[in-house]
């Protein structure tokens, strides 16, 4: 019986660190068994060999900070079935976000001594600002076994069974000691998605929020306990200004601390 | 007068977005452009305004592929600006994270981005239906630098234990021997890498380098040691810019650097080797003299047996570093408060080569400026030369052949152009 085209697999970049498609490569044990289950049509950092799509899956990593790129990721999305964003860039915007909050002509002057030669539109945004997306996987980078489980969903037809609760619980089954609780370490694990593992309390520091705002974070209540620990309202503003700044329940976090803080 | 144009729109197995322009005219190379089209990022200007103690985070997130270079120039950058000495087995663990990701990012390259161009290959899966125990073999190697990185770090991408003044968490004796056996099971796998690269076939080429590494008393370098290079340069390791300077150029949007006074420079393997062979351990020592490598590496593609050289070196540094490894009382230094303005710099040895930072930091201790200049920008004008020189002899070949042979060429320095700001397109003009 002649078998079924293999499914093609797109593994595309914007602008990035090239972290989370290093995960692709990093997960050792899998790659070839992948290589086997899929066609890898498209993958630059990996390949020269580039098939047309369309696509089966696409895997997409960085965030929108070009005129070109919003172009790019409309093709992509055309060519493509699945389309997943892979990580923290892809999903909200990533660091580069923080020029949302700040004036970009003067970064451009202050990084580069002649700003003319340098194309950048005013904004990072996610990849779901420009075109529909059918999954997202979070994290500043991803973890493995979530790529790999969202890999094998597409692949099966099926959702991904990934959890959208928040880290403390991941932290809880870990057994990690609250950080936070016992020894006043100010933590965004009770605002922030899990799979990651828990791995910041498991190394006595609080988490970062590298994985972006879990489905329902109480910011609010998270910001007064942040205060309580003796956190100015900077730092606060700071602490959610990270990789996920741009992220919505975030971004609404960190402005709530900035208009409180100007307030008479 | 004839004119010729070649164009490959995106250079395949490096890391990042990038071109190449290249123009003949009458048989004569007038302009090599390497073109960096890797969105800019800014990170040197939204530093500004963040705590000191954010740096090693955020400019982790620089690049993927070696985020640790970035956490270690961060950190000393800052150290030094604060008068901090840090030390001990803390220094050691240093070493130690750092030697989990030159065994990563080396075996990635080897056998993922750069055997392939060797042997023929679009990509190493392909490459793995011939050679299936170069691959495996490989994918266990580089599995142990991260297992290391993970280890010591958390994760092997955006470690998150490296803090200013040291760790948030160390690790116990215990949790270290048990890592032990893994390296020691990814030494042969390491020497036999050696082995595989160097009996690959090499085309018969020197270049000039002006060699540039730190040079330590006494290790082969990582986060110690005068930045020093084989035309005289020896200057501490925070003078990075007394020496070389940034330009910028119109086709890029990376800096590129070059030696004031003179021209472009060579940092990464090659320089390393070239400048600390001295310093490597007898059995990675020995190894290079039994596959024939001379003491100075001016064949930009033998690159690829170096990089397995210093992958034997790491991985018996780790086992060094782990037999000798005690507990340290506190995880890190405590930094003093920050109570004037205080400037610092540090340069480390990334697993591409030496990457500098500079922060000033202000009272109460935010980023008032930074300054970071990564690996492949330092490479970039060099990387130009070698490809100038490259279609100097080549123009003979046909278009296919001069492209593949022009990216080969920019493969062989590991470019890393997320770090200079990342994917490389070629457009050969024949004019």
């Amino acid at each position: 019986m002649p078998l079924a085209r293999k499914p093609r697999l797109g593994v595309f970049k914007f602008a990035s660190c090239d972290g989370c498609q290093l995960s692709v490569l990093d997960c050792e044990d899998e790659l070839l068994a992948i290589a086997g289950a899929v066609d890898i049509a498209d993958f630059r950092e990996a390949s020269r060999a580039v098939l047309e799509g369309p696509y089966d899956l696409s895997l997409v990593e960085g965030s929108v900070t070009t005129a070109h790129d919003a172009q790019r990721i409309k093709e992509i999305r055309k060519q493509s079935k699945a389309l997943v964003t892979i990580g923290a860039c892809a999903t909200s915007g990533g660091i580069q976000a923080l020029k949302n909050f700040g004036d970009v002509e003067e970064y451009r002057r202050v990084v580069y001594a002649h700003p003319e030669f340098i194309a950048t539109l005013a904004t990072s945004t996610a990849i779901a600002d420009h075109v529909p997306v059918d999954f997202e996987l979070r994290g500043c980078p991803i973890s493995k076994s979530q790529l790999l489980e969202a890999i094998g969903a597409f692949l099966q037809g099926r959702a991904p069974n990934l959890p959208n609760e928040s880290v403390c619980i991941e932290c809880k089954r870990r057994g990690n000691v609250c950080v936070m609780v016992a020894h006043g370490t100010p933590c965004l694990g009770p605002v922030t998605q899990a799979g990651c593992g828990a791995i910041c309390p498991a190394f006595n520091r609080g988490c970062y929020g590298c994985f972006g705002p879990q489905a329902t974070p109480n910011t609010g209540a998270l910001i007064i306990e942040l205060k309580t620990l003796g956190m100015a309202p900077p730092a606060v503003q700071r602490l959610f200004r990270t990789f996920n700044a741009n992220a919505p329940a975030f971004r609404a976090a960190s402005e709530s601390v900035a208009a409180e803080a100007s307030a008479p | 007068m004839t004119e010729r144009t070649i164009h490959v729109d995106y250079l395949a197995r490096v890391e990042g977005e990038g071109a190449l322009k290249v123009r003949i005219r009458d048989n004569r190379v007038e302009e090599v452009q390497l073109k960096i089209f890797e969105p800019p990022r800014f990170f040197e200007a939204f530093l500004r305004g963040r705590s000191y103690l954010e740096a090693p985070d955020i400019t982790a997130r620089i690049c993927g592929i070696c985020p640790v270079a970035y956490q270690m120039s961060s950190c000393h950058a800052m150290e030094r600006a604060l008068g901090m000495k840090v030390d001990g087995p803390i220094r050691e663990l240093r070493r130690l994270l750092y030697c989990g990701e030159w065994i990563e990012s080396h075996v990635l390259h080897v056998y993922l981005l750069h055997a392939p161009d060797f042997l023929g290959y679009p990509d190493a899966i392909q490459m793995a239906k011939d050679y299936p125990e170069a691959v495996q073999h490989g994918l266990a190697l580089k599995k142990v630098g991260n297992s290391l990185m993970t280890l010591l770090g958390g994760r092997e991408i955006h470690p998150i234990n490296v803090r200013i003044g040291g760790f948030y968490r160390a690790p116990t004796v215990e949790e270290l021997r048990a890592f032990r056996p893994e390296l020691e099971g990814a030494l042969p796998l390491a020497e036999e890498m050696v082995h595989f690269a160097a009996d690959l076939d090499f085309p018969d080429i020197e270049e000039d380098y002006e060699f540039v590494s730190l040079r330590p008393e006494k290790e082969y370098p990582m986060n110690e040691g005068d930045v020093v290079s084989n035309r005289g340069v020896k200057v501490p390791q925070d003078r990075w810019e007394d020496v070389f300077e940034e330009v910028q150029v119109p086709h890029s949007n990376a800096l590129q650097s070059v030696r004031k006074g003179a021209g472009s420079y060579l940092v990464g393997p090659l320089s390393r080797y070239a400048l600390n062979r001295d310093h490597l351990t007898p059995r990675a020592d020995q190894l290079a003299r039994s596959v024939g490598l001379p003491d100075i590496v001016r064949n930009p593609y033998k690159s690829i047996v170096v990089r397995g050289i210093e992958t034997v070196y790491a991985i018996e540094e780790a086992l060094r570093l782990i037999e000798h490894y005690h507990r340290p009382e506190r995880s890190w230094v405590e930094p003093p408060p920050v109570t004037k303005t205080v400037t610092g710099a540090a340069t480390t040895e990334a697993p591409r080569g030496i990457l500098f930072h500079r922060y000033r930091i202000g009272a109460g201790g935010l980023i008032e400026d930074a300054k970071i200049v990564a690996p492949t920008s330092q490479n970039q004008k060099r990387i130009e030369d070698d490809l100038w020189h490259l279609v100097e002899r080549s123009l003979a070949l046909d278009e296919a052949t001069l492209t593949d042979a022009c990216e080969r060429a920019i493969r062989n320095h590991d470019p890393c152009i997320s770090c200079a700001t990342h994917f490389l397109q070629l457009d050969l003009e024949r004019q």
